[in-house]
C-alpha cells in the first residue's frame, strides 16, 4: 500500500472509530467468553461438588447439565453478537472509508 | 507424471476391496448382512464422493483454485465444511464413548473443543481473511522475514499435521477393522488411497464437498439417533438420566464432575490447549480463505459454531442413552460380562462391551435403528475419518508447496504450474507416509497425539499468530524465537508426560504402574506462556534495521486487516 494512502486511511475520522469500536467490542466479547469458560473450568477443579446439586428436590438432573449446555448455546449466541454487530455497524464504517477514498 | 499418480492411487485404492470380496461372499452369514449393508452405503458414498472429485479436477486450474477452491465458497458453506473438518470420528465415537463411561466428563471434552470457535471468531477469522492468501503462514509472516517465519511456521504445521493425521490413521484403521471386518492394513491403505484421489485431483473444492456432505450424514445421523433414543424416554431428559443412574455401575457420580480432571493445574492446561489450539490448527485456518471476503468468514464461524455445538449436545445424549439402550442388548457384550439369566452385569457395563467404548456410538445405531442404520452410520464414521484426513493432507501438502517452495526455496520466483505440481507430489508423499506411520503406530498407544497437536497448536501457531496481528512491535527475531520456544517445549514436556514417558516409552514406577518425569499431562500451561513471554522479549530488545522496518510496516498491515482494502488482490482472479 502507497504511504499517501496509509496516512490518508489513518486520518480518516471513520478508520479511527472503526479501529477502536472494534478492538473493545472483540476483546470483551473474548473476555466474556474466557470468563464464562474458565469459571466452568474452575468449578470443576476446586467445586465439583457444587455442579453436581440437583436442579430439583429429589430430580436426577444436577444443575452442571443446563451449564453446560449453557455454555455451548453462549458460545453460539456471543458468535451471534458479533456477526450481528460485525454486519452492521462495522461494515458500514468501512464502506464509509472505501467511498471516502475513491 | 499425472498418470503415475493415477495408476498409483487406482491401484492402492482398489487392492484392499479385491483381497475382501471373496472372504465377504463366502464368509459366516451372520456377519454378512451387517457388512454388506454398511460396504453398500460406504461404496455410494465413494461413488458420490469420486463423481465430486471428477467435477472439481476439471475446474482445478490455478493454484488459488487448488489451495482454496477459488474463493468461492459462501459462509454458510463453509460453516458446514469446517464443521465437516472439524467434527473428527474421535469427537463422534470418543466423546459418546467417554459419556457412556464416565457421565458429564464427556461434556467437559465437548465444551473445550467448542469454546475455541467464539476466539476464533473475535481475533482471528476475519484478520487472517484481509491478510492471507493461502496458508496461516501468509498472515503470520505478512510483515516479516519470508524465509525464517515460513519455514517456521511451515514446520510446527507439518508436526501438527503429522500426530494429527497418525492419530486419525491408526483410529480409522481401528475402527473399519470392526465395522467392515477389513484387515487393518488394508482400511488404512483404502483411507489413504482415497484421501490422495480427493486432494491430487479436486484440490480444496473436492475436500470441501467431500466436508460438507459428511457434515450433513453425520449431524442428520447423529440427530435421528439422539430423537430415536430420546423417544424411548418420552422424551424427557430426566426420565433418560434417572434409567442411567440406576444402570450405570459409578451410579450417581456420572451426574457430576469426576476422576477425568482431578486437579486444577491440570484442568486449565487442557482448557488451554482446547481452546486455543483450534484457533491455531493448520487446516482449520486455512478453510478461512476458501470465502470472498471478511463477512463471509465471519458467517462461517457462526454456522460453523452452531453445528459443532449442536452436534456435541448430540453425542451427550447418545452417550447418555446409550448406557440404558445397550443393558438391554445383551448381544453387545462379551460372554463374561453376561449373568446366568443372560442379562448385563452391572460392574461389567463399561469393560464387558465388545469393541470397546469407542463402539457405543455404533452399537446404539444398530439397537435405535436396526441393520440399516448401523451400515448407515458406519459408512458416515468412515466418511467422517476421510473428510478429516483429506482437510489435513492439503493443508500439509500446502505448507510444503507454498510456504516451503514457492516462499522459501524459489524465493517467491516460482510459477503456479510448478507451485500446484509440489503441492500434488507433497499429497502424494503424505499419503504414503499417513500410510506407513498408521501402520506402524497400529499397536501403539496414540492417545495422546490429538493432545499434543492441540498443544503444539496452541503454543506455537497460535501465539505468533496473534501477535502479528495484533501487537506492531512483534519483529521477525521475536516471533521466531517464541514460535520454536513453543513448539519445542509442547513437545519436549509431552515426551516428558506419563502419557509418553510412561504409556508409550514403558518407564514404570516400583509398582509396575507408568509414570511420567512431571505430573503436567497437558504441556499449555507452560508451552503457551512461555511462547508470548519469548516473544515479548526478544522483540523488545530488538534494535536491528530491520526490526525497525517491520515495525513502520505495521500501519499499512493493520489498515488492511481492519477494512480488507488491499485484499482485493487474493479475491479476484
Amino acid at each position: 500500500m502507497q504511504l499517501d494512502s496509509v496516512n490518508a486511511i489513518k486520518a480518516h475520522p471513520r478508520y479511527q472509530e472503526l479501529v477502536c469500536s472494534r478492538k473493545c467490542f472483540a476483546w470483551n466479547l473474548t473476555v466474556i467468553m474466557l470468563v464464562i469458560y474458565y469459571g466452568f473450568i474452575l468449578a470443576i477443579a476446586f467445586a465439583p461438588a457444587l455442579l453436581g446439586t440437583p436442579i430439583a428436590e429429589g430430580a436426577v438432573t444436577t444443575i452442571g447439565m443446563p451449564i453446560g449446555v449453557g455454555i455451548i448455546i453462549s458460545a453460539f449466541v456471543l458468535t451471534g453478537i458479533y456477526v450481528a454487530k460485525a454486519n452492521s455497524r462495522f461494515d458500514a464504517l468501512t464502506k464509509a472509508i472505501r467511498e471516502d477514498l475513491q | 507424471m499425472k498418470r503415475f499418480y493415477l495408476w498409483g492411487v487406482l491401484l492402492a485404492l482398489l487392492a484392499p476391496f479385491a483381497l475382501v470380496a471373496a472372504p465377504a461372499v463366502s464368509g459366516e452369514v451372520e456377519r454378512q448382512a451387517m457388512n454388506i449393508t454398511a460396504i453398500i452405503m460406504f461404496l455410494v458414498f465413494v461413488a458420490g464422493t469420486l463423481g465430486i472429485t471428477y467435477w472439481a479436477a476439471k475446474r482445478t486450474r490455478s493454484a488459488k483454485d487448488f489451495y482454496t477452491a477459488g474463493g468461492g465458497i459462501t459462509g454458510f458453506q463453509n460453516g458446514l465444511a469446517i464443521a465437516g473438518d472439524f467434527m473428527s470420528a474421535a469427537s463422534f465415537l470418543g466423546i459418546s464413548g467417554l459419556v457412556f463411561a464416565s457421565g458429564y466428563d464427556g461434556l467437559i471434552y465437548s465444551i473445550g473443543f467448542l469454546v475455541g470457535w467464539p476466539i476464533i471468531m473475535f481475533l482471528i477469522a476475519e484478520q487472517i481473511r484481509n491478510l492471507g492468501k493461502f496458508t496461516f503462514a501468509d498472515v503470520s509472516s505478512y510483515r516479516f522475514g519470508q524465509t525464517q517465519i515460513r519455514t517456521m511456521a511451515a514446520i510446527s504445521s507439518l508436526v501438527v499435521v503429522a500426530f494429527y493425521l497418525i492419530a486419525q490413521m491408526v483410529g480409522a484403521g481401528k475402527l473399519i477393522q470392526l465395522l467392515f471386518g477389513l484387515d487393518y492394513w488394508m482400511a488404512v491403505v483404502a483411507v489413504g488411497a482415497l484421501m490422495m484421489v480427493y486432494v491430487i485431483f479436486g484440490g480444496m473444492t473436492a475436500t470441501t464437498w467431500v466436508q460438507i456432505i459428511k457434515a450433513v450424514l453425520l449431524l442428520a445421523g447423529a440427530t435421528f439417533m439422539a430423537l430415536a433414543a430420546l423417544s424411548t424416554f418420552g422424551f424427557s431428559p430426566e426420565e433418560m438420566f434417572r434409567q442411567a443412574v440406576e444402570t450405570h455401575p459409578k451410579a450417581l457420580a456420572i451426574m457430576s464432575p469426576g476422576s477425568l480432571v482431578t486437579d486444577p493445574v491440570n484442568a486449565i492446561s487442557l482448557g488451554l490447549a482446547l481452546m486455543f489450539g483450534t484457533a491455531g490448527l493448520p487446516h482449520i485456518l486455512m478453510r478461512f480463505f476458501t470465502v470472498p471476503d471478511a463477512k463471509e468468514a465471519r458467517k462461517s464461524v457462526f454456522y460453523a459454531t452452531g453445528f459443532i455445538g449442536y452436534f456435541y449436545i448430540l453425542t451427550f445424549i447418545i452417550g447418555f442413552a446409550a448406557i440404558v439402550l445397550l443393558s438391554q442388548h445383551p448381544e453387545f457384550f462379551k460372554p463374561e460380562a453376561l449373568a446366568a439369566d443372560g442379562a448385563v452385569i452391572k460392574d461389567q457395563l463399561i469393560k464387558g462391551i465388545n469393541g470397546g467404548t469407542n463402539m457405543v456410538a455404533i452399537r446404539l445405531a444398530e439397537a435405535v435403528g436396526g441393520n440399516l442404520f448401523l451400515g448407515f452410520i458406519s459408512a458416515v464414521a468412515f466418511a467422517t475419518i476421510l473428510a478429516v484426513v483429506a482437510g489435513l493432507t492439503l493443508a500439509g501438502a500446502s505448507a510444503i508447496s507454498h510456504d516451503l517452495y514457492a516462499s522459501v526455496i524459489a524465493r517467491g520466483r516460482s510459477n503456479e504450474t510448478t507451485e500446484i505440481r509440489i503441492s500434488k507430489i507433497a499429497t502424494f508423499g503424505l499419503g504414503l507416509l499417513a500410510i506407513g506411520l498408521g501402520i506402524a503406530f497400529e499397536s501403539q498407544n496414540v492417545a495422546f497425539m490429538v493432545g499434543l497437536a492441540f498443544a503444539i497448536a496452541a503454543s506455537a501457531n497460535f501465539p505468533v499468530l496473534v501477535m502479528s496481528i495484533f501487537w506492531g512491535k512483534m519483529t521477525t527475531n521475536g516471533a521466531l524465537v517464541g514460535g520454536l520456544v513453543g513448539l519445542i517445549s509442547a513437545v519436549v514436556l509431552t515426551v516428558l508426560s506419563k502419557a509418553v514417558w510412561g504409556d508409550v516409552l514403558g518407564n514404570v514406577n516400583a509398582d509396575g504402574k507408568p509414570i511420567g518425569l512431571i505430573a503436567l499431562n497437558n504441556p499449555a500451561i507452560i508451552s503457551m506462556p512461555l511462547s508470548f513471554f519469548f516473544i515479548w522479549i526478544v522483540s523488545l530488545l530488538d534494535h536491528s534495521e530491520q526490526a525497525k522496518r517491520e515495525r513502520i510496516a505495521f500501519e499499512a498491515q493493520r489498515i488492511r486487516c481492519e477494512t480488507g482494502i488491499g485484499a482485493e488482490g487474493a479475491v479476484d482472479h
